[in-house]
């Protein structure tokens, strides 16, 4: 779980700062996905580089689900009879919505790679200029909410992921626990406000 | 005051259970919960019912024996404190108080309140101790020992395997519990030779026995009423990760 999760959110940053270049125009940010396939040309060909991060995040993303479902049925497992009255007494929002935010994030992320990805669901879908498929996107409502939810969502579950990480990789003491909590919320309020950033800006006209 | 108590009353471990209502007046503040249950059970037992079995010791919250869910709080509503400890002052008059036992599959029930807490035994086993010979109790200072850890050790040792963080874990899982005894040792000089060993096959026991898979979701720290903290179960995952990573040792 730590470790897939890691290399997820690793992934998750820098698709943030790739994200961010739209603030400086079409230019800046149709020439970044062309960055991206050009990194180790001499070594791994054209795109190469962009192929070895999407093997290794699918099955980052498979191993994780694995875990997941593995942990969810040993919850089940563990507590056959529920109790009747039951009250949750601490534990944090984050931390009680790990698995629904998991199937929102994964749900989500189908339509995301359909919409920008393949292009089949976006109103433009010319893969050649992703600053227009975004601004096309972005301007309807509905796309924005979505992708608003699913991002909120997103934040939550890196959230209490972050967390949970370095717990379990056994990276947090009594001194520093309370520094760590502050770092997961802190991780996590910036990189929705990252990605929010874009949809905001498109529909405030900062972006055009 | 009068409260209505609504307990889970159960006849053996393969019967059927069901949630029974019953009126209790003149209930005293300055009584523990557990009298006013035995206040309850004289008068079932006046009436010719069956008595409601709970499982109690001490009495005052050291053996760990009394736990039951209070309101779908584990040990009732007050931090660090037992089932034993818990005052009525802390109820108002008129309130409906739901009574469960601990539910996990690692903790069958026997009857009524009362549940197996075995698997907790089983977990000892297999590292729960340390294999330097003791012999009689040796000078103060003859090992010393940091305060710091001291310090640790000592607050990892007042779990009284109670089983509440098992209960109010949303996995089952016994992490808390496990973490606090190989705490224990593995912060003292004595515990050292073992304590790779003690970590990997005290968890190994633990996920066999049918305890759920830690998640960190926090809802078992605040619930012991020993204030065993969720950094325990930090210091048990860094000990299992780095015999692992080192291969130095292999579950049995
Ligand atoms: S860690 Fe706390 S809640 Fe769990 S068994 Fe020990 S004393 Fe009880
Ligand atoms: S009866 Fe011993 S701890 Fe409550």
């Amino acid at each position: 779980m730590a470790v897939t999760g890691g290399a997820m959110f690793l992934f998750v940053i820098g698709h943030m700062a790739g994200n961010l270049k739209v603030l400086f125009g079409p230019e800046a940010f149709n020439e970044h996905p062309k960055w991206l396939r050009s990194i180790g040309e001499g070594l791994l060909g054209h795109g190469g580089f962009v192929w070895i991060a999407r093997v290794g995040l699918l099955l980052s993303l498979v191993l994780h689900m694995t875990a997941a479902i593995q942990l969810a049925r040993r919850a089940r497992t563990a507590r056959p009879a529920r109790y009747q009255h039951r009250r949750p007494v601490q534990g944090s929002y984050a931390a009680r919505t790990m698995r629904w935010g998991g199937v929102i994030i994964a749900l989500f992320l189908v339509y995301h790679l359909m919409d920008l990805t393949a292009g089949w669901l976006n109103p433009v879908g010319d893969l050649e200029n992703p600053y227009g498929n975004v601004t096309a996107d972005f301007r309807h409502w509905y796309v924005s909410l979505t992708y608003a939810v699913a991002i909120v969502t997103l934040g939550f579950h890196i959230r209490h992921g972050v967390w949970s990480a370095l717990q379990t990789l056994g990276a947090s003491n009594g001194a520093r626990q309370r520094v760590l909590r502050g770092v997961a919320l802190g991780v996590a309020v910036a990189i929705c406000a990252g990605f929010l950033a874009v949809p905001f800006s498109v529909l405030t006209g900062l972006v055009k | 005051m009068r409260l209505t108590l609504r307990v889970w009353r159960q006849a053996g471990p393969d019967e059927d259970g069901r949630l029974v209502d019953y009126a209790v007046d003149d209930v005293s503040p300055d009584m523990s919960f557990l009298e006013m249950l035995d206040v309850l059970n004289e008068r079932l037992v006046l009436d010719g019912e069956e008595p409601i079995a709970f499982d109690h010791d001490c009495r005052e919250g050291i053996c760990g024996m009394c736990g039951m869910m209070i309101n779908g709080v584990a040990h009732g509503p007050e931090r660090a404190t037992t089932t034993c400890q818990l005052h009525m002052r802390h109820f108002s008059d008129g309130d409906v108080v739901v009574i469960e036992p601990w539910r996990a599959r690692a903790f069958p029930v026997i009857r009524d309140l009362v549940v197996d807490r075995g698997a907790f035994d089983r977990i000892i086993e297999a590292g729960g101790y340390i294999t330097a010979p003791t012999g009689s109790a040796p000078d103060a200072h003859a090992i010393p020992i940091p305060k710091p850890d001291a310090d640790k050790a000592f607050e990892a040792a007042a779990c009284i395997g109670c089983g509440a963080c098992v209960a109010a874990c949303p996995n089952g899982s016994g992490m808390l519990f496990t973490a606090a005894k190989a705490t224990h040792l593995g912060l003292l000089p004595q515990g050292q030779p073992e304590r790779h060993s003690r970590a990997v096959d005290m968890l190994a026991t633990h996920d066999a026995l049918d305890f759920g898979g830690c998640t960190n979701a926090g809802e078992c720290a605040p619930a012991c009423p020993k204030g065993i903290p969720l950094e325990s179960i930090a210091r048990l995952n860094r000990d299992v990760l780095r015999a692992t990573v080192s291969g130095a040792h292999k579950p049995r």
